[in-house]
Formats: structure tokens, C-alpha cells, sequence
């Protein structure tokens, strides 16, 4: 029988193990599941990264909705007034998703440039934008400004 | 006219607090009754006069005066009155004045109440909520105030957020702030008792059943909120990691470890300074949520009304409160001795560890919401932390809970003899873990190890408090209505894990494409497109699908999912119908026509979704009983007598 310091020492031990593997596999996991978010313009620059999922948003183009007559397959484009990504989605749009409006896509890259979407997101309140992609419109709004005044 | 009464109600209330949070603080720095005595009567006046505001805005909704500003937004001609009258708390300006009533009537319940108090200790603890709600009025009367007009009159009003008439809507936010605010009760008694330096086990006893009440509230207001999500389509099922439901969900994990860390408190006076340190942070916790649900500084599918220039006040405000209390602590907690002493092996130990694992869980929830914010306002990009990580950190928080939830309720308080436990729990162990093994062995054919961990740590907490309450009753011991509530909330988390674990292990979602007269089968049940009608409702049209369900070659019921359009602003709504039982929901929600008749469609078979709530439930009532246990309804005098009975002891 193991005496009363010993079996604290024990315990402080357990203790300590259980702790430290929880903080490892905690930021494992939050290292795997950090999603950045990019606009349609750094994407085209190439800062998306190739093999790990990301979020894109910007504003669905107007006519760009395409669907698939046999599927639920969707395919539409998104801007911030600059470049163009095209997004493909299988399954059921938010209500409030419609052309012009603000959405943000959970995907990754296709070799061939296109977004594959795992889930698409719109707002709720349909005046609503939702941030990232307001403040990608206004860094593309500014981008344009310094380039004009630079002509 | 009536609206400027209300705005002028609020100002008057504006006032009173700040009487009521200086005048009795002073009083009791120099014992002064009469100062004292302002405390009571100030929170009374305080309760008329925002009870008045809020009665003058919901009359403004149920008249439908649209020169209010706040109402043409949120109301129209064609509302129901229902959605009139919880339409007040459908954005931001009302939902602030709610938090403040709810604020008032905490107040006053604490008045009421607590009438065994010492009076010096009483003027304290409504002086500190009064500075609570002073902050809270002032954020309405200069950053949003509900009252204001619009000119020229709009003819008709901007509809309510269809998403938002919804029966859920009518009581999930007050549940919610019901439990938000009350933990500001456990947060006052902290910071009055450590202004006046005396923190005894008489503290927790009286913070305990407050503070056990608001987390009830917590409780079922985050169930219903789950519930109502999952009512609607896109909301990502019954829970989403979405910021705005971790805001609540962090207050909960802290509010449940301080019920705990109370109880060791009141029962042998240990870990008091951490019990204080808990409630500041359960009520900071709190603030925060509201802090993160109305200013919209973080991306969440439900943030609905948002403004940042409203969130820089609640900012400030959070620093004052947060800063403050925290400096008052570090200042007084010094003095703070506990006197208990207890063996590694006790019920205070796993208590103990109760807390850390709780607080593990907080800080895992803290660091995956609030991660993104910081690094976005150091500009260092926008990201967002994926569901897989929570659900990570959950499952791996939940083994040592479930196995600690198994053990702790049998162990002795000041120490306990190992083998005197083990003797029983071993042989419980094992049964539960081959029992949840085997089930979805059996069910599936092949071993399934974490449907089976799952299910074994819900029957090894079932089982060992089943087995605690039974050999109480054989020894005819007393069961007292805490001890009741305990096993009730206890039961109510095994009925949730088998919830939780069997609609994630055996629960199907499909999008589908459907045509009228195709059908599709979904874990044998066969669902059978019918086509689309048009139904019109009370404000609004809608598209209705008749979708029957088969089942063993009979027909078991139809589901009627709607897409509806609201007269206010052409806005599109899906409506989910959903066949509930207690084993197993169907669901159908519509999606978009797709042309020649075709619908998009999305349908759930979502085995035993309802424990997850029932548990909820359960561990609601398992709160309210305890609250309503003899001991805390006793007179003065018995409790002076057991205050020093309990000094003597120690």
C-alpha cells in the first residue's frame, strides 16, 4: 500500500498528464480548424492557401446563377467589385441568398480555379452584409482609388 | 404623448439608480441607517419606472404608433399581436430595456426576499446592482434609446424579422436574460461582501439559491434557443458553435462550476475566494454574451441586430465592471481565510476538479470565440475557428466529467476511504461500460467505440445515482429537496450525453431534388413527395409541400414544410415541419423550386433529438427544487443559531 505522499505525488501526476494532453490535442485540433477568411482578389493573387479549407464572401453577380437540371448542384460567381471567383455548391441555399447580395462560402481551391463550397451562408436581415465582406469591398473600393490617383 | 413618458420613466429611473448605487454604499462605510434605509425604496421606485418604460413601449407596438421609430422598424398593420408584444425584445433597443426590467425585478426579488439579511450587507448588494443598471440605462438613453421619433410618420411599419415570429422567440430571450441578469445576484453579494471584508459560510448560503435559480433560467433559456434553431432550417441543427450561442454557453459552464464550488462553500467553508472569483466571472461572462450578441464584432449566423459604435460602450462598461470587481478582489481577497480542511479523497476534492474540468471547457470555448476577434483588431486577418474543434475539445472534456459525475455525489465530505467507495463503483463501471458497448454493437453489427463510450458514460452516471438515491431510501435517510434536485440535474446530463450521442452517431441529413411522386428513403422511413399547394396565412403566403411518410408498408403521417414569403418585405422563410416522437424526429424543410415541378428539398431522421432538451429539462428542475429546499427558507433566528454552530464546528 503506497503511503499518503506518495499517492498525492500520484495524483498531482495524473493530474498534470491529464492536463498537458488535453492542451496538446486542444491546440491540435484549434491549429486544424482555423478557417481564414479571403476575398475574391487575394485569392486571385494567389494568398488562398491550395490544400487546407478557407472562407471566401463577396457579392453574388448578378445573372451568374447557374444550376444543374438533374441535381442540386449550383454553381454562381462572387466579387468584391475587383476579381471574380466562381463557386460551386451541391445542396440547399440559404433563404436569403439571391444575386447582389452578400455571402460567405466555407470551401477549398480547385486546381482549376474553381471554389468548391461545403457551406454557403447568408445574413438574415437581408440589409445585412456581413462584415468580412464589407470590409473586402471597401479594401477593393480603396485598392481602386490609389491605382487611379497613381495614373 | 405616451412615448415621451416612457423615455421620461427611463430618465427618472436613470436617476434613481445612481442615487441607489452611491447613497446606501455610503451608508454602510459609516453605518448610517438612514442612508441605509434609501436602498429598498430606491429599487422599488427604480422596478415602477422602467416597468413603466417598458409598458409604454409595448403599448406603443400593440397600438401600432409607427412615429416610434423602433416600433415602425420592427412591427406592421398586419402582425399578430403576439409578435407585437414580444416584438419589443426583437432587436436591440428593446431587448436592452428588457435587460434592465429583468435587472429591476432581480432587485426587488432580492429586497423581498432576503429580509434576514443584515441591512448593511443588504444596502450593499442593491447598491452594486444599482451601478449595474445605472450603465445599462445610460447605454439606452445616449447610444439607443427605444423611445425615439420618427418624422414624417411611415404609413405602415418595416415588418419583424419573419425568422423571429416564432413561438420560440416569445420566451427563449427573457428565459435567457433571466438567467444572464441573475447571475448579477451572485455577482452583487460577491462584491458587497468583499467590500465589507466578511465572507463566511453564511455568504454562500445566502448567494447559493440566487445564484442556483439564475443558472435554472440559463439552463432552460439556452435549451430553448436550441430547440427554436432547430426548428428552423439553416440554423445549423441543435447546436452550432455559433459565437452567439457560445456567448451563452460560457456563462453556463462557469455558473455551473460556482453552484458547485457554492456548495462546498456553504457545507464547510472552503474555497471561498475562488467561489467569489467564480461569480465575478459567471456575471462578466454574461456581459460579455451581451456584449458579442449586440455589437456584432463577431460573424455569427444569428446576430440580428448590430451596431459596433454601441459595442465600444459595452466595451467600456465591461472594463469598469470586470477591472473593478477584480481589483476590488485582489485587494480584499487576502483576508478571505478558509478554514476547512479535507483529505485528497473527498467530496471537496472532486468538487474541486468538478470546477477545473468546467473551467477547461469555459476557457476552450473562451479561446475558440474570442480568438478570432483579437487577431482581427490587431489586423492580423479574419478567421474563424471551425465546429470540429469544439466538438474536439468536448468529447475530451466530457470522459473525466462523466466518470468525476459517476464518484463525486458518493464521497464523503472532509475525506473518504477509497476502497469504501470502489467496492460498489468498480462493479458499476464495468456493467456500463459493456453494456454501452454492446448496444450499438448490436444495433450496427461491428464494434463502435464512441457510440459506445458515449452511451456507457451516460449509463454509469444514470446507474451510480440511481444507486446513491436507492440506498438512501433503503436506509431511510431524509431526502432533502437539494439532494432530489441534484439527482434530477444529475439524470437530466446522462438523458442529454444519450442524445447528444445517438443523434450524431445514427441521425441522417439529405438534400434532395424531388419531383411530385418520387420518394426517398431515409432509415426506413420512406417519404413520398406529393406536390406543392399554396396556403396563406395570417401575414404572409407560402408554398406547402404534402410530403406523406411511409413506414413498414403503412402510412405513418404527413409532413407539410412551407416556404413563405411575408407581406412586409417579400423576405422567403422556410417553416421545417417535423414528425416528433420520443424516439425519433422526421423532418422536412423546402427548399427552392427548381423548375417543371421540381423542389429542392432537405429531410432529418434524427433518432432520440428529444433527449437532448428533456435532459435539459431535468436539470432545470433539477435546479428549482433544490432552490426550494426547507433550508433556505428559514427564520432569522434558526439561522444566527446555525451560523454559529457552524464557527463552532470549524
Amino acid at each position: 500500500m503506497m503511503n499518503k505522499r506518495s499517492r498525492r505525488k500520484l495524483l498531482i501526476i495524473a493530474v498534470l498528464f491529464g492536463v498537458s494532453v488535453a492542451t496538446v490535442l486542444g491546440l491540435t485540433a484549434f491549429q486544424e480548424n482555423l478557417l481564414y477568411f479571403y476575398s475574391p482578389a487575394q485569392v486571385k493573387a494567389g494568398e488562398a492557401p491550395d490544400n487546407h479549407s478557407f472562407r471566401i464572401g463577396g457579392l453574388v453577380v448578378d445573372g451568374s446563377v447557374k444550376r444543374a437540371t438533374d441535381s442540386l448542384q449550383i454553381q454562381f460567381d462572387v466579387t468584391d467589385n475587383t476579381e471574380i471567383i466562381t463557386i460551386e455548391y451541391t445542396g440547399i441555399l440559404p433563404d436569403l441568398f439571391r444575386e447582389g447580395q452578400g455571402i460567405v462560402a466555407m470551401g477549398s481551391m480547385q486546381a482549376d480555379g474553381k471554389f468548391i463550397a461545403q457551406e454557403v451562408l447568408a445574413k438574415h436581415d437581408e440589409n445585412y452584409m456581413p462584415p468580412e465582406v464589407a470590409d473586402a469591398l471597401k479594401a477593393a473600393e480603396l485598392a481602386a482609388k490609389k491605382k487611379a490617383g497613381q495614373i | 404623448m405616451i412615448p415621451e413618458l416612457g423615455h421620461f420613466a427611463l430618465i427618472i429611473a436613470f436617476a434613481v439608480s445612481i442615487v441607489q448605487s452611491i447613497v446606501p454604499l455610503i451608508g454602510a462605510e459609516k453605518n448610517n441607517a438612514t442612508l441605509i434605509s434609501i436602498a429598498r425604496p430606491a429599487a422599488l421606485t427604480q422596478l415602477l419606472f422602467v416597468g413603466l418604460a417598458y409598458a409604454a413601449l409595448t403599448h406603443a407596438f400593440i397600438v401600432l404608433d409607427f412615429s416610434v421609430l423602433y416600433v415602425s422598424q420592427h412591427s406592421n398593420l398586419v402582425q399578430p399581436l403576439m409578435y407585437r408584444i414580444s416584438g419589443v425584445w426583437g432587436s436591440h433597443e428593446g431587448s436592452l430595456l428588457l435587460w434592465s426590467l429583468i435587472l429591476s425585478l432581480w432587485t426587488i426579488a432580492v429586497a423581498v426576499y432576503s429580509k434576514n439579511l443584515p441591512e448593511i450587507l443588504m444596502a450593499r448588494v442593491l447598491a452594486v446592482m444599482a451601478m449595474i443598471s445605472t450603465g445599462f440605462l445610460a447605454f439606452m438613453l445616449f447610444t439607443s434609446n427605444p423611445f425615439e421619433r420618427i418624422f414624417p410618420t411611415p404609413l405602415d411599419g418595416n415588418e419583424l424579422n419573419p425568422l423571429l415570429q416564432d413561438p420560440g422567440l416569445a420566451i427563449h430571450p427573457p428565459m435567457l436574460y433571466m438567467g444572464y441578469v441573475g447571475f448579477s445576484v451572485a455577482f452583487a453579494f460577491a462584491v458587497a461582501a468583499l467590500l465589507g471584508g466578511k465572507l463566511d459560510a453564511t455568504w454562500a448560503r445566502w448567494s447559493r439559491p440566487w445564484t442556483t435559480i439564475a443558472w435554472s433560467f440559463l439552463t432552460i433559456g439556452i435549451a430553448l434557443g436550441s430547440w427554436w434553431a432547430y426548428n428552423e432550417l439553416g440554423w445549423g441543427g441543435w447546436w452550432f458553435w455559433d459565437p452567439v450561442e457560445n456567448a451563452s454557453f460560457m456563462p453556463w459552464l462557469v455558473g455551473t462550476a460556482l453552484i458547485h464550488s457554492l456548495a462546498s462553500t456553504e457545507k464547510r467553508g472552503v474555497f471561498k475566494s475562488w467561489t467569489v472569483l467564480l461569480a465575478i466571472l459567471a456575471f462578466s461572462l454574461s456581459l460579455l454574451g451581451t456584449f458579442i450578441v449586440r455589437s456584432g464584432v463577431l460573424v455569427s449566423v444569428h446576430a440580428f441586430a448590430t451596431d459596433p459604435a454601441r459595442g465600444v460602450f459595452i466595451l467600456a462598461f465591461l472594463v469598469v465592471v470586470v477591472g473593478g470587481s477584480l481589483a476590488l478582489y485582489a485587494w480584499r481577497s487576502a483576508t478571505v481565510v478558509s478554514y476547512g480542511r479535507f483529505q485528497w479523497f473527498s467530496r471537496e476534492s472532486a468538487l474541486l476538479l468538478n470546477n477545473i474540468i468546467f473551467l477547461t471547457a469555459a476557457a476552450a470555448v473562451f479561446v475558440g470565440t474570442m480568438y478570432p476577434l483579437v487577431v482581427d483588431a490587431f489586423g492580423l486577418g479574419k478567421i474563424s475557428v471551425g465546429r470540429p474543434y469544439f466538438d474536439t475539445m468536448f468529447s475530451l472534456v466530457a470522459i473525466p466529467l462523466l466518470l468525476l459525475l459517476g464518484v463525486g455525489p458518493a464521497v464523503r465530505w472532509k475525506g473518504d476511504d477509497w476502497s469504501r467507495v470502489a467496492k460498489v463503483m468498480v462493479l458499476f463501471f464495468i456493467v456500463s461500460l459493456v453494456l454501452g458497448l454492446l448496444l450499438p454493437f448490436l444495433v450496427e453489427e461491428k464494434l463502435n467505440l464512441s457510440t459506445g463510450l458515449g452511451l456507457a458514460g451516460a449509463l454509469w452516471v444514470a446507474l451510480t445515482t440511481l444507486k446513491d438515491l436507492f440506498s438512501r431510501l433503503l436506509r431511510n435517510l431524509k431526502l432533502p429537496l437539494s439532494y432530489v434536485g441534484m439527482v434530477l440535474a444529475h439524470l437530466g446530463v446522462a438523458i442529454f450525453v444519450v442524445g447528444v450521442t445517438v443523434v450524431t452517431s445514427y441521425g441522417e441529413e439529405k438534400d434532395l431534388r424531388m419531383v411530385p411522386g418520387s420518394s426517398y428513403n431515409i432509415s426506413g422511413y420512406e417519404f413520398r413527395f406529393q406536390g406543392v399547394r399554396k396556403v396563406n396565412g395570417p401575414n404572409y403566403v407560402a408554398d406547402e409541400a404534402v410530403i406523406e411518410v411511409w413506414h413498414d408498408n403503412e402510412k405513418s403521417g404527413e409532413l407539410l414544410p412551407q416556404k413563405r414569403v411575408y407581406s412586409g418585405k417579400g423576405n422567403p422563410m422556410t417553416d421545417a415541419s417535423i414528425d416528433k416522437t420520443l424516439f425519433r424526429d422526421l423532418y422536412a424543410a423546402l427548399g427552392e423550386e427548381l423548375g417543371s415541378g421540381a423542389w429542392s428539398m432537405r429531410v432529418y431522421y434524427k433518432p432520440m433529438i428529444r433527449w437532448i432538451w428533456l435532459g435539459s429539462l431535468f436539470m432545470t428542475f433539477g435546479g428549482v427544487l433544490a432552490v426550494s429546499d426547507r433550508r433556505y427558507r428559514q427564520s432569522i433566528k434558526q439561522k444566527v443559531n446555525e451560523k454559529f454552530s457552524v464557527t463552532s464546528r470549524a
